[in-house]
């Protein structure tokens, strides 16, 4: 099924700058001019031009898996950039460098790349995570990726990206998140590093439909991000439970309805809220994926910010969902071992926010939330990690006043809002088999915006 | 010889749960809702709540009690219009203020007979939307227009429109045979059985309180499904009071003066919305995962003479009672829950009064003894349509599902698992029925 955009608001700026009068002006003013991004649909190749893959270290430790896994997904692999066509992506695997003049065959590697990408390319580096390491200058080599992923992330023009998988051991199933940042899932995830494990799984039958026969659970769906969640986790072949308020029951039945999936309408701060999320888990024989995505803001500076304010917004966005997690979470619980939950932070409990100290404090809350139950449940296979989305545009960014959001929309690498559909896709990365061995991360879905980088 | 074959031995239908759009005032935010815009949307909620978008049914039953003539197959057309599969049958009825609960007792039986292993019942009506009909003198003339076949005959029939054919004929909510508005009927049977302006008013009250906490407690949770912003029962009034309801004037009965006692708070308003129940056999269920709330066990319908047979117009379920409980060989206080429609919080008082009088269930009823009293603890436990509101055909969808799951959430407690449905209808009729939970 295909998912609908909910709501899409006009972003006036780009219309402007994509026009050829607007375009001329902002070229020569030299305003940020944003592309449309590269967006994934069912049956997209993974990439729109040949993959270069080199190595960058004294061995290539997983050069083999990445060669296999690009060819496996149809894309043309090259050891140098052609003249034509322009690169779809530069993958380097800089796992087996330790020393710092390993460097220079990354800079060797990605400067005259770096030329040849195509629009919205990708750069994609495979390092080797540095705590897994002791001897100074590997863990320095290493951390040094950070830096580089980070600003080559900045130079890059037209819609293209540059994020890290750093390996946590030789066992790390990669493909799964080199496979993300390639694709048009990940339009607007921009300077990531993500660490990545080995972990079971079995491949999905059908590759369309990575999640068919599992079932996810989605609070806050009535509409915006939490809509879109559904859409994707249907299209990937999920069958949702469908979580709001009742108050958005009319809203709630219409996106469950759209994907054939189910309606619940409770408060997210009920005391027997899990309960009744389990119980409607299991009638479908069991929970494979929540997502924590209920979340409600109530601004103000802090010095006019009073109990109520501050205590419903870190109820509702943090200690519900521990609550729920209680539950669902228990051994023998509704979520099924090798189950996956994810919970939506935000790029203000990263940066902290002017006027949302509630809620940032809610949104840093669920990052120590999910650092603490990824350790907790890592033994059961069941993964916890996070996205934390920046400017994204929705019904609720459309009500910011006009300056604040031109701001919030240009203030990073990618020059505009994303989508919910980003966050959603996102999320449904992490519910892929694949991703077995990805847990207790932190994803920005904000375009590598400035605030809090 | 043909081999005689069977008619399936009957089976108990379950009610699996239901669902209905906040009732709203008459006038309110439903006003330019259509009868059939309510119907689908609800069926949407229940689609959505039991996952059921693009699958079939086997067959939906609804109806509406103010219809407009375009309306002729108003279930059909809104299963057409909601996430139903196409190819799910459907067909309208039609009894009045029983209309809801009708529909479900011939859902539950077309299960119980194995002619179908799914349902839904419900009902829809709006005050607001209601149907407004051409004069009769007009519509005559218009009939005379249509057959006209020369000119000639064309002109003669338009030329007979007389400028009083425009005034349009309007539905009143008064009985065609007496003439009498429903409350002013009900005003003379609430004065014949001596029910106190105190004794309504404390019924209306606790219908509210009883409504307001069930929302506070997230009972309506999974039984309403908003509807055009709203989220709650327009009509619900949580502070409502005895006190407040005492400076109430009243409306009906008037003309008994100081002995009228019938007043907005203690009747329901003319409302809108629309309910609709999902049945199945226990089969069906346990196939789709739903767990079963409560299963129907039996239903009756009665009909009094309230023309000529000195009998109240709302009186009919004090006759159908009586006989299912004969049938069931059960008493008056075999239940652990009673849902009485309350049309007017004297027609519930009045009810129960009748049960109790000797004189009443011997002379009218043919006992020997009187049915008795009920714990009033156990009435209308969630409240009812004091404080919902009533939209008629919808009543009763409303009362089968949280009965219901009233029942299913009380299943542990000690008590007979039983609770008993009466919903006094237009015309004189009564529908009743049992339901059961598994215990």
């Amino acid at each position: 099924m295909t998912p609908k955009a909910v709501h899409q608001p006009t972003d006036g700026y780009t219309s402007f700058v994509r026009s050829g009068f607007g375009k001329a002006l902002s070229s020569r003013l030299g305003l940020p001019q944003p592309v449309p991004l590269r967006r994934f649909t069912p049956g997209d190749p993974l990439l729109d031009g040949p993959a270069l893959l080199a190595t960058a270290g004294r061995e290539g430790p997983f050069g083999d898996r990445l060669h296999a896994f690009l060819v496996a997904e149809g894309v043309d692999v090259v050891s140098e950039a052609p003249e034509d066509p322009r690169l779809g992506a530069i993958v380097v695997d800089v796992a087996g460098a330790r020393s710092v003049s390993d460097l220079e065959l990354l800079r060797g590697v990605l400067a005259p790349a770096l030329k040849r990408l195509g629009r919205c390319g990708r750069v994609v580096l495979v390092g080797r995570a540095p705590e897994t390491l002791e001897e100074p200058e590997a863990v320095a080599t290493q951390r040094a990726l950070e830096g580089i992923t980070r600003s080559v992330a900045k130079e890059l023009r037209a819609g293209a990206t540059a994020n890290a998988v750093y390996v946590l051991g030789d066992d790390a199933e990669i493909g799964s998140a080199v496979g993300f940042f390639l694709s048009g899932r990940s339009a607007y995830v921009d300077a990531q590093l993500v660490r990545v494990g080995g972990g079971e799984f079995s491949a999905p039958g059908d590759p369309a439909r990575p999640l068919a026969g599992q079932v996810a659970v989605v609070t806050g769906a009535a509409r915006g991000i939490g809509a879109s969640i559904v859409d994707v986790l249907a299209r990937d072949g999920a069958s949702v439970i469908a979580v709001d308020v009742p108050a958005a029951g009319q809203h709630l039945a219409a996106v469950a309805n759209r994907v054939a999936g189910t309606a619940l309408q409770l408060d997210v701060t009920a005391t027997d809220a899990g309960t009744r999320i389990a119980e409607a888990g299991a009638r479908s024989g069991g929970i494979d994926l929540v997502v924590h995505n209920a979340g409600i803001t109530r601004d103000r500076l802090l010095v006019n910010t009073d109990a109520d304010r501050w205590g419903s917004v870190l109820e509702v966005n943090l200690a519900a969902q521990l609550r729920m997690d209680d539950v669902l979470l228990a051994p023998s619980g509704a979520v099924k071992e090798g189950g996956r939950v994810v919970s939506v932070s935000s790029m203000s409990g990263i940066a902290g926010n002017r006027g949302q100290v509630n809620y940032a404090a809610s949104k840093a809350g669920v990052i120590g939330m999910v650092a603490a139950q990824a350790r907790l449940l890592a033994p059961r296979g069941i993964t916890y990690n996070a996205v934390a989305p920046g400017f994204i545009e929705t019904e609720m960014t459309s009500r910011m006043p006009l300056a604040t959001r031109e701001v919030g929309r240009r203030i990073n690498s990618l020059s505009q809002g994303g989508l919910p559909v980003d966050v959603a896709e996102t999320i449904a990365w992490f519910a892929r088999p694949g991703s077995a061995g990805i847990t207790g991360q932190v994803v920005r879905v904000c375009g590598q915006s400035m605030l809090g980088a | 010889m043909a081999r005689q074959v069977q008619t399936p031995a009957p089976r108990r239908a379950a009610v699996l749960g239901g669902n209905r759009i906040p009732f709203a005032r008459s006038g309110g935010p439903y006003a330019r809702a259509s009868n059939q815009d309510m119907l689908t949307t609800t069926l949407d909620g229940l689609v959505a709540r039991f996952g059921l978008a693009g699958q079939p049914v086997d067959e939906v039953v609804a109806g509406a009690v103010l219809k407009h003539s375009r309306d002729f197959n108003l279930t059909r057309e809104a299963v057409l219009g909601s996430q139903l599969a196409a190819a799910t049958p459907a067909y309208d009825v039609q009894q009045a203020c029983g209309t809801g609960l009708e529909a479900v007792v011939l859902a539950a039986n077309k299960i119980a007979l194995g002619q179908v292993e799914s349902a839904i019942a419900g009902g829809v009506d709006s005050a607001s939307d209601a149907p407004i009909a051409v004069n009769e003198d007009l519509r005559q003339t218009l009939l005379a227009l249509s057959r006209a076949k020369t000119p000639q005959q064309r002109i003669k029939a338009l030329a007979s429109i007389r400028p009083a054919q425009v005034v349009p004929e309007i539905p009143r909510n008064r009985e065609p045979r007496t003439g009498m508005s429903m409350g002013d009927h009900m005003a003379v049977t609430a004065h014949e059985w001596g029910i106190t302006r105190e004794a309504q008013d404390e019924i209306a009250a606790a219908s509210h309180q009883n409504l307001a906490a069930s929302y506070e407690r997230g009972f309506q949770d999974d039984l309403v499904t908003g509807y055009l912003g709203l989220t709650r029962d327009q009509n619900l009034r949580p502070d409502s009071t005895v006190e407040a309801l005492a400076r109430l004037k009243p409306a009906f009965g008037r003309d008994l003066g100081d002995d009228a006692t019938m007043t907005a708070g203690n009747s329901t308003p003319l409302s809108d919305g629309a309910s609709a129940v999902l049945l199945a056999s226990d089969e069906w269920a346990a196939e789709h995962g739903l767990p079963v709330l409560a299963h129907v066990v039996d239903a009756q319908t009665a009909a009094v003479d309230y023309v000529h047979g000195g009998e109240g117009l709302l009186m009919a379920p004090s006759y159908a009672v009586p006989r299912m409980l004969a049938r069931q060989g059960l008493t008056l206080q075999d239940f652990d829950f009673y849902e009485i429609h309350e049309a007017f919080a004297s027609t519930v008082l009045a009810t129960l009064k009748a049960w109790e009088s000797e004189e009443f269930c011997r002379d009218r009823l043919g006992l020997e003894a009187p049915l008795g009293a009920i714990d009033r603890t156990r009435l209308n436990v969630n409240g009812s349509s004091l404080a919902a509101g009533h939209p008629f055909a919808a009543t009763g969808g409303r009362i089968v599902a949280s009965l219901a799951k009233t029942l299913h959430e009380n299943r542990h407690e000690k008590g007979s698992g039983r609770g008993l449905i009466s919903i006094c209808a237009a015309g004189g009729q009564g529908v009743v029925a049992i339901l059961e939970a598994d215990q």
